[in-house]
């Protein structure tokens, strides 16, 4: 079943390596809020409203997956178990806000994960498109297609002056939210990270850490997106996103380059440390995991692990997850013992899966 | 010696936090230190400051400096969805597209704080945004138009004038189609 692979498979087209600026940028997201005009936002709606939404997003979908050219999964929220709506969210294919009260939720995942459309979330229809690398175009342009798509059969809710109107006045005008996701161990290694989440307000722009908090982030992910929605057009706010980016892009760059050349036996020993504990511990705790693979990834950015190649990282990023793996023993009672053996037995599995044959070395 | 969280199983573990509270020393079983050991998300750990919070925040505060205007605002209620003045002070969030028309005067001045402007640029639906299209198009054009003249392009400015002439047009068409329509 689709479903079920949508669950249980490790893997996630944007996350995977050999995008632009891939050394340094995983993902790129475009989300754009919209809601239908004369119905109430769904804080606000009743469950008649709500399923009205559905029936008339539903009617759209074969649309979407005609112009798209591939099937979609259409996941009703309210029939996934709990364990299940939480394995979505750690594949980030959908939010906290949309489980909140699941019924007549709903969200449209693409084939290729690459879209996914939350029906009833804070607004009525939330489109998410991602790509990996630094590519904010790509997910722009089928954003923009979707939404003239579903625009063309159902009534947006919109105003001359104020734009496409949202639940929240934060997401008001364009309803976009642009966002970026970056490994940057270089910097968070040389201290420099929380300056550039100081600076970040000033250009209009938030940064935060993915996982752990900004003090003490885990795992070097770094998500950077568009605060204002309103008064600049989509271009402008992408562009403006995009030129930080660079700019961060280059600083991450320079401190790997300074790391190397200062620290290169330490720099070294550490990397082949963590992939050594990878490859073969036998119990491995959700944080230890994601703080190894950081440097296991910076380790093959900077090449000096050749074993593996570079995809390993996307795989065991999602693989790491509590729920996720829980999902895939089919056990909601597992000890954490027990969370942590399956979760080195799947590490060891995917790097195994990942390893460079000797011609591919050469 | 039980757990100190849960009471119930033998306490195996033992650690310390050291917190605002200064520092905290428990004793713990297997199960609750599991609990402790495991990062959690930043978004789940419940202490996350959420923007909701901020915009109540600007909401009350603005109905705090236009005191005298409170009584009449907190009656506003929105003929669509039913959504109060007052409850946008407590939750934050818009009920529906029609609040925005019927609270249009408190909110404006809360979007130049949040975004800096009140007036949207961006992307304009084709079928629903009908005329609204071409009239930025206009717009952009009357710009250019204005900018050869000071340059004293008149060839270039004569050319945006007539495209400016011939949108106008189609929005006449248009417009009265419409009204035609109605009738």
């Amino acid at each position: 079943m689709a479903i079920n692979d949508l669950l249980r498979s490790s893997e996630l087209t944007w996350l995977k390596s050999g995008g632009t600026d891939g050394d340094v940028v995983v993902a790129s997201r475009i989300r754009l809020a919209r809601n239908l005009k004369g119905v109430p936002f769904p804080n606000r709606a009743d469950m008649n409203q709500l399923s009205q939404v559905l029936v008339a997003t539903d009617e759209v979908l074969p649309e979407l997956e005609k112009s798209m050219g591939m099937p979609f999964d259409r996941v009703d929220v309210e029939r996934l178990s709990p364990l299940q709506r939480e394995v979505l969210i750690e594949k980030q294919l959908i939010t906290d806000n949309l489980i909140k009260n699941p019924q007549y939720r709903a969200t449209y995942v693409s084939d290729d994960r690459c879209i996914s459309i939350m029906i009833n979330e804070e607004d009525h229809l939330r489109i998410q498109c991602w790509a990996p690398g630094l590519n904010l175009d790509l997910p722009m342009s089928t954003a923009f297609t979707l939404d003239d798509l579903i625009e063309s059969r159902l009534d947006m809710a919109f105003d001359e002056k104020m734009g496409y109107l949202t639940s929240c006045p934060t997401n008001l005008g364009t309803g976009l939210r642009a966002s970026v996701l970056l490994h940057l161990p270089g910097l968070v290694f040389t201290r420099n990270v929380s300056s550039i989440i100081n600076i970040s307000p000033q250009l209009g722009l938030a940064v935060r850490a993915l996982y752990g908090d900004d003090k003490e982030p885990v795992g070097s992910l770094f998500q950077i997106s568009n605060q204002l929605t309103l008064g600049f057009s989509e271009e402008e706010l992408i562009a403006n996103l995009k030129s930080a980016v660079t700019e961060i892009v280059a600083h991450e760059r320079r401190a790997r380059k300074a790391l190397a050349l200062y620290r290169k036996e330490q720099l070294a020993d550490e990397v082949w440390r963590a992939y050594g504990t990878l490859a073969y511990a036998r119990m491995l705790s959700e944080r230890e995991a994601m703080e190894l693979l950081s440097k296991v990834r910076l380790g093959i950015d900077l090449k000096l692990i050749h074993e593996v190649k570079a995809d390993c990282y996307a795989d065991i990023l999602i693989a790491s997850h509590r729920s996720f793996l829980q999902n895939l023993a089919e056990n909601e009672n597992m000890s954490k013992i027990e969370i942590d053996q399956l979760r080195a037995r799947k590490v060891r599995e995917i790097l195994g899966g990942h390893r460079m044959s000797s011609e591919e070395k050469s | 010696m039980l757990c100190d969280d849960c009471g119930r199983n033998e306490a195996v573990v033992h650690i310390t936090q050291i917190g605002p509270d200064g520092r905290i020393e428990k004793n713990l079983c297997e199960k609750c230190a599991a609990a402790y050991g495991e990062f959690v998300p930043a978004a789940k750990q419940g202490r996350s400051v959420s923007m909701d919070d901020f915009l109540k925040g600007i909401f009350s505060s603005a109905a705090e400096r236009g005191e005298k205007r409170t009584l009449d605002q907190n009656q506003l209620v929105c003929p669509n969805c039913g959504m109060s003045y007052r409850d946008f002070q407590q939750t934050g969030k818009i009920g529906c597209a029609e609040c925005y028309n019927t609270f249009r005067q408190q909110i404006e001045p809360m979007l130049r704080r949040i975004h800096g402007s009140s007036v949207h640029r961006g992307k304009i639906p084709h079928r629903s945004g009908s005329t609204l299209e071409i009239k930025h198009e206009i717009g952009l054009l009357r710009q250019k138009l204005q900018d050869s003249v000071a340059r004293e392009e008149y060839e270039k400015a004569a050319e945006y004038r007539d495209r400016i002439r011939s949108l106008e047009k189609k929005i006449e068409v248009q417009e009265g189609g419409v009204a035609d329509g109605n009738q």
